[in-house]
């Protein structure tokens, strides 16, 4: 174990991989002489050369459709889209063929690629570097999406993501890229696609979060000591979702209020709030509750701290759903 | 970086008109290939012929008619090596027959049944690829990902006029020509994006032109003529193995026939151009070349003809006689590891069905 930055996790990820497996390549805008306009590609272009760390033009679709035919090739392409909300061509290539061509051929090949991106809000950005797309790559058949908290699972779920033999996206949240420090298991480390964490036992009401959410559910349970008992869920997973977790928690508390920094109409929590309506209702105390980015295009950065979800939103929310 | 060769903007062309223009011949290719490169063409149209019949007859689905564009894809597919493969758009749904590909198979594709879905593998041949020319980049990138390991493998794209105007094309053309990848990109260009003509497509004189933005070049060529076709298609392979990168070929013919079989053409297409076209097409011209040329006999032909239709009578009985799909096929093949919400849907199902 060591401490590091959630990005210095995401590197030390790619080393490992990198290292394990020669067919693993990275490709994507500036991962390789800057190494990422993050560092998360940092040292791998001089490590592996430009075969494995590929700098590509600036075309998303063409990156992800270049990879489609690398897959065929025999190779796992990791690509980095720069930006949440530069990612959005590249849709087209995920939605039309990467989600579908491992069905199309009646199973036969696989399409190993990973995509990951930095996600969200709260860095005092220009337009579109801030959007949480996650509902949209959710929503399309044939692909997982996983969302880390920490830098210990940015490490292990993104290995995962790469050992998967279907197309899987991380979101990382880049709030908490270098202002996130936690204990990352050394060498091989690996989270498991599909398992939802426990952040925190309690008995009263559960915070279920991902992502960048995960700290701010655990600022506002701190804020609620004393006066009620807060257990927090990070999904980690939301496809394949943790059913299981979530089903749990809501059984043990009887109370369950989501936070989603993505816009609120037909985003994640959506889904979560609906699995619990067809198969919690017996445990439910309450309704379920969604704290969440509201319907508008992500802000102008002097005003987002009012888009953001807050403790005091959060706070409020689960004060209704104790008083109902 | 990428040598742009000099555009070829005149159309090569290697079957003369029997009249004033002279036949010439291609080099290295003898009377059995000039007899399989007419095999190939025999099968497809024979293909394309039958299945305009079938559909009529309720026996596939709608169907994109390819009618007059065999030329272009038996002349391309000879000057490839087994191991090169083929990304086809659904223009050349067929294709893979020139690779013992069984003729069931495509037709169980139109039919919608999902046994006309075949492993790429066994054929170097993808996917039929429906939406326009996003299938480039992939074609880019199996040729640019073969090339790292250090194979000889090329790969060729097949798409329309029309897809040329798409982002797809365009991200996958310039990859090719940056990461110099062996890929052909080729185009068939009819002339038509279902209503669409080329003047509302471009504003470039020819296609060809497009080219040298990517450092690549671009040839064009006689799109009816199987000989032309096959010899700009071997230049383009041999550059790309020589590890010089992508080449663009433009191959012109004029769309003869509606764009499928839900499309009604009168309403906007030059019916006496069609006429002049249906007089030219390409099978009847490569014919009369190979007769003039003292290689092709009647007697020779109707035993290629009949073989072609005995493949497609034989494909139409084995398409027709497939099983019913299983709808817990639903659930297969989407994911080699698949959530156990499947379990859920597919247990959700069963009842349904089978109460």
């Amino acid at each position: 174990m060591s401490e590091k930055l959630l990005i210095e996790a995401v590197n030390d990820c790619f080393h490992v991989e990198l290292e394990r497996d020669d067919s693993v390549m990275v490709m994507g805008e500036d991962v390789g002489r800057a190494g990422g306009v993050f560092r998360a590609t940092a040292g791998l272009l001089d490590r592996f050369g430009p075969d494995r760390c590929v700098d590509t033009p600036l075309a998303e679709a063409g990156i992800l459709g270049t990879a489609v035919g690398l897959c065929m090739a025999g190779w796992r392409p990791v690509c980095e889209m720069q930006y949440d909300a530069f990612s959005y061509p590249c849709l087209d290539q995920l939605i039309t063929h990467v989600g579908r061509y491992r069905w199309r051929t009646g199973g036969a090949m696989e399409f190993p690629v990973t995509i990951r991106m930095p996600y969200g809000g709260g860095v005092r950005a220009p337009e579109l570097h801030d959007d949480s797309p996650e509902s949209y790559y959710v929503h399309t058949p044939g692909v997982k999406v996983a969302i880390p908290s920490t830098p210990a699972d940015a490490k292990g779920l993104l290995a995962a993501a790469i050992r998967e033999p279907d197309p899987v996206v991380i979101f990382e949240p880049k709030l908490h890229y270098r202002t996130m420090r936690g204990e990352v298991p050394e060498g091989e480390h690996v989270v498991p696609l599909g398992k939802a964490r426990v952040v925190r036992e309690g008995s009263d009401v559960t915070l279920v979060a991902y992502g960048a959410m995960v700290p701010l559910a655990e600022q506002a349970a701190d804020a609620l000591e004393g006066e009620t008992s807060v257990e927090i869920l990070d999904i980690r997973t939301l496809k394949p979702l943790d059913e299981d977790a979530l089903l749990a928690t809501a059984a043990k508390t009887g109370r369950v209020v989501i936070i989603q920094e993505a816009p609120r109409t037909a985003g994640f929590g959506a889904e979560l709030a609906a699995i619990l309506a067809e198969k919690a209702m017996l445990d439910l105390r309450g309704p379920v509750l969604r704290v969440t980015g509201f319907d508008v295009p992500y802000p102008y950065w002097q005003i987002e701290d009012a888009y953001m979800p807050s403790v005091e939103r959060v706070v409020a929310a689960v004060r209704k759903l104790l008083e109902f | 970086m990428a040598q742009v060769l000099p555009d070829e903007r005149e159309l090569r062309r290697v079957i003369g008109d029997g009249d004033a223009l002279p036949d010439g011949e291609v080099e290295g290719l003898d009377g059995r290939d000039l007899i399989e490169l007419y095999r190939g063409m025999v099968l497809l149209r024979t293909y394309d012929e039958r299945s305009l019949v079938y559909h009529r007859q309720g026996r596939i689905g709608t169907y994109a008619i390819f009618w007059n564009h065999e030329a272009m894809q038996v002349g391309a597919v000879y000057a490839l090596e087994r191991d090169d493969w083929i990304f086809p758009s659904y223009r050349e749904s067929a294709i893979g027959l020139l690779r013992g590909m069984p003729a069931s198979t495509v037709l169980s594709w139109w039919r919608g049944h999902p046994a006309g879905w075949w492993n790429p593998v066994d054929y170097n041949v993808a996917s039929i690829c429906v939406p326009i020319a996003t299938h480039v980049p992939h074609a880019t990138g199996l040729a640019w990902g073969r090339k790292l390991r250090g194979d000889r493998t090329c790969s060729i794209a097949f798409f329309g006029d029309g897809a040329t105007s798409e982002g797809s094309f365009h991200e996958g053309a310039n990859f090719a020509g940056v990461m110099r990848a062996p890929v052909i990109l080729f185009c068939n260009n009819n002339g038509w994006a279902i209503s669409t003509p080329l003047s509302a497509q471009t504003a470039a004189e020819t296609l060809a032109d497009k080219a040298s933005g990517y450092g690549m070049p671009g040839v064009r060529v006689d799109g009816g003529d199987v000989l032309a076709v096959y010899e700009a298609t071997r230049d383009a392979v041999e550059r790309a193995r020589a590890g010089e990168g992508p080449t663009f070929i433009e191959a012109v013919t004029y769309r003869a026939a509606p764009h499928a079989t839900a499309d009604d053409p009168s309403a906007y297409i030059d019916p006496e151009r069609v006429e002049e076209e249906k007089r030219n097409e390409c099978v009847g011209r490569y014919e009369r070349y190979l007769v003039r040329a003292g290689v092709l006999t009647e007697q020779l032909a109707e035993e290629i003809r009949g073989e072609a239709l005995e493949t497609m009578r034989q494909g139409i009985a084995e398409a027709e006689a497939e099983p019913a799909a299983d709808p817990g096929l639903l659930f297969r093949n989407t994911y080699a590891n698949s959530p156990s919400s499947f379990d859920e849907e597919l247990a959700e199902l069963r009842e349904i069905l089978e109460p």
